[in-house]
């Protein structure tokens, strides 16, 4: 079977979560990737290393306006014969992946966490990470966005060969007027370890320390809703029901009650250490390890030994 | 301005998920039913302010059962002018997003608001499926709108930032937080909700591409393990040495 992997690479390099979509293709069938902009061929490659056969490359696309990489993904797709077509869940997947399955006619499972089952079935999040859905497509064509962090890639040390060529998709509807990076940050998305804290931190001030200990981690930081809301915070940080759902290797709260829709977008993470002073905080029936203490005392001397921890490592 | 606004209902966040018939079907039984926050707070309050700024009105549509109508009011409560019901179960998203599409051929809408996603299927599908449909711009998780005649300039989320983007009239865009702050319905809303125009149309007909089968519960977690606060090095030999995730 062909399968046709799109990833957005406008950011100059591939990322983790274009990586594992690669990788989900390879483990269905001959996987061609294809991207747009300027990204080097070197960076591409890579793509090899993750099961891709074959990257193909638009550089006269230079945005990731919808309409133009649905039509650079459907014109692909007739090209190489592909009637699987994987993408990220990023935030281009998700304007991306409607787009080509409404375009096709293909059924899409969004949200998807695991391979196919051996009926063609596909596993994918519902209610806010809350429970898990069984997709059956009704369509031979078929679209797959994957939830970044749902699998683990197996590197083949291959590298993939790759061609520039030019889909011809026209201009694009939307003008890009201006980008504002948030610039050094481990992105939250894709962090393996994740540090949030919530509203027992009492005040913005205090999140040095939880900004210190992602540091040693390398890590990216979260909070609850509350904390954004008030401002404390900047709102791409808030995860849970109505923010961001995360599913880091690693996830830390401190000061946070574990609210159930605090809880939605965090418990697919798969190691959960809860930081509080309250015993009785429901957010401990979730964690995995527990600490009762006070956040204030705490964070700095799990930096601490973090710190003696990677000098030893 | 012609504002339509896609609402749909979802169970209340404070729900506990649980399945029946062998796990084929969501429990409906005692859930409360709340307008899609994404939908409330975000699409349908920005549309509501801009055509009080800009004039014109406001639409909201939903695909979904008698049932709905009691979301339907809710957003009428808020301020939308009319209200649309497509008669039918939203199978799936192809199938709700081309009732939408049919239902929009006909309006001459300037702007289609959708959420970010619905909490209970989470695909964020139904907003770029309805712009494919009409052939339009989509633009995805919008945290600012901003209309100047056939031009909006908008914020749109993307991977490590925020991309400023400008598109022209008609387009389809999905709301995310940041575009507006709730708004509570007053007795006034209320009772002129109860009033306003809700148009019934039945289903055009559509294949559902996907089905969902069957559903699970995530994995219950072991125990919790308690350390000692004054012990983080025993904090770290575990996450190192039990759980290797660091
Ligand atoms: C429709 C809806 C959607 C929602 N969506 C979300 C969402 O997406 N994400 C989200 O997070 N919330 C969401 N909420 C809010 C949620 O219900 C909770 O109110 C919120 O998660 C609580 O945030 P918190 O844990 O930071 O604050 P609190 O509940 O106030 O908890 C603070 C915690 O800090 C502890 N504490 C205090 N001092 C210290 C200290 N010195 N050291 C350590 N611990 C300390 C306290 O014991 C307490 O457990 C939503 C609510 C609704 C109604
Ligand atoms: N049944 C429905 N009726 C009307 N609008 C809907 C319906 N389902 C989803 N939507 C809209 O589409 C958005 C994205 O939904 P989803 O694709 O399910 O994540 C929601 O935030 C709503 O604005």
């Amino acid at each position: 079977m062909s399968v046709l992997v799109y990833i957005d690479t406008l950011s100059g390099s591939v990322s983790k979560a274009a990586m594992e979509a690669a990788y989900y293709g390879s483990k269905i069938g001959s996987t061609t990737v294809v991207t747009n902009g300027e990204i080097s061929s070197a960076e591409l490659e890579k793509l090899g290393n993750c099961g891709a056969e074959k990257v193909l490359v638009d550089r006269s696309i230079t945005t990731n306006d919808a309409g133009q990489v649905s039509k650079l993904i459907t014109t692909t797709a007739e090209k190489t014969g592909a009637n699987t077509i994987v993408t990220p869940l990023d935030l281009t997947g998700r304007a991306v992946a409607p787009r080509v399955s409404a375009k096709l006619k293909a059924g899409l499972a969004s949200g998807v966490t695991a391979l196919p089952e051996s009926d063609g079935k596909v596993k994918v999040n519902v209610f806010s990470g809350k429970a898990f859905g069984f997709v059956k497509f009704n369509t031979d064509k078929k679209v797959i966005a994957l939830t970044p962090n749902s699998l683990q890639i197996e590197k083949t040390g291959n590298t993939a060969a790759v061609e520039e060529f030019s889909a011809g998709v026209g201009e694009s509807t939307v003008k890009v007027k201006e980008v504002r990076k948030q610039e050094g940050d481990v992105l939250l998305p894709e962090a393996e370890i994740v540090v949030s804290a919530g509203r027992g931190l009492k005040g913005p001030e205090n999140w040095g320390m939880v900004e210190e200990l992602a540091k040693v981690l390398g890590a990216a930081t979260a909070c609850s809703r509350p904390v954004a809301d008030i401002g404390w915070r900047p709102h791409h940080e808030h995860v849970g029901q109505t923010g961001l759902a995360i599913r880091p290797n690693l996830y830390i709260a401190a000061g946070i009650s574990g609210a159930i829709q605090h809880l939605a977008g965090v418990n697919g993470s798969k190691v959960i250490v809860v930081i509080n002073t309250d015993p009785e905080a429901p957010f401990f029936k979730a964690a995995d390890y527990g600490v009762v203490g006070d956040a204030f005392e705490v964070l700095p001397k799990l930096k601490e030994e973090i710190e003696k921890f990677k000098a030893q490592n | 301005m012609k504002f339509l606004v896609c609402i749909s209902k979802a169970p209340d966040t404070t729900t506990k998920i649980e399945f029946t018939d062998n796990n084929t079907k969501f429990k409906e039984a005692g859930v409360q039913y709340i307008v899609n926050p994404y939908d409330e707070w975000y699409a349908l309050v920005r549309a509501l302010e801009l055509k009080e700024s800009l004039g014109g009105s406001v639409t909201t549509i939903t695909v979904g059962p008698a049932e709905d109508e009691s979301i339907i009011r809710k957003a009428l409560a808020i301020g939308a002018d009319n209200a649309v019901r497509v008669n039918a179960e939203a199978k799936d998203a192809y199938f709700t997003a081309f009732q939408i599409a049919e239902y929009a051929k006909k309006g001459g809408f300037d702007v289609i608001l959708t959420g970010k996603e619905t909490i209970n299927y989470n695909g964020s599908q139904v907003g770029g499926m309805i712009a494919e449909l009409l052939d339009q711009p989509f633009v995805s998780l919008a945290t600012k709108l901003e209309i100047n005649g056939d031009t909006a300039t908008v914020d749109s989320e993307i991977t490590g930032g925020v991309e400023v983007l400008e598109v022209k009239t008609p387009f389809v865009l999905s709301a995310a937080k940041g575009m507006a702050e709730q708004r509570i319905p007053n007795m006034r809303g209320i009772m002129a909700a109860r009033t306003k125009p809700l148009e019934i149309v039945e289903a055009a007909p559509c294949d559902d591409l996907v089905t969902f089968e069957s559903y699970t519960l995530p994995e219950e977690k072991t125990e919790c393990k308690y350390i000692d606060p004054e012990n983080m090095a025993e904090l770290v030999n575990l996450l190192h040495n039990e759980a290797k995730v660091i």
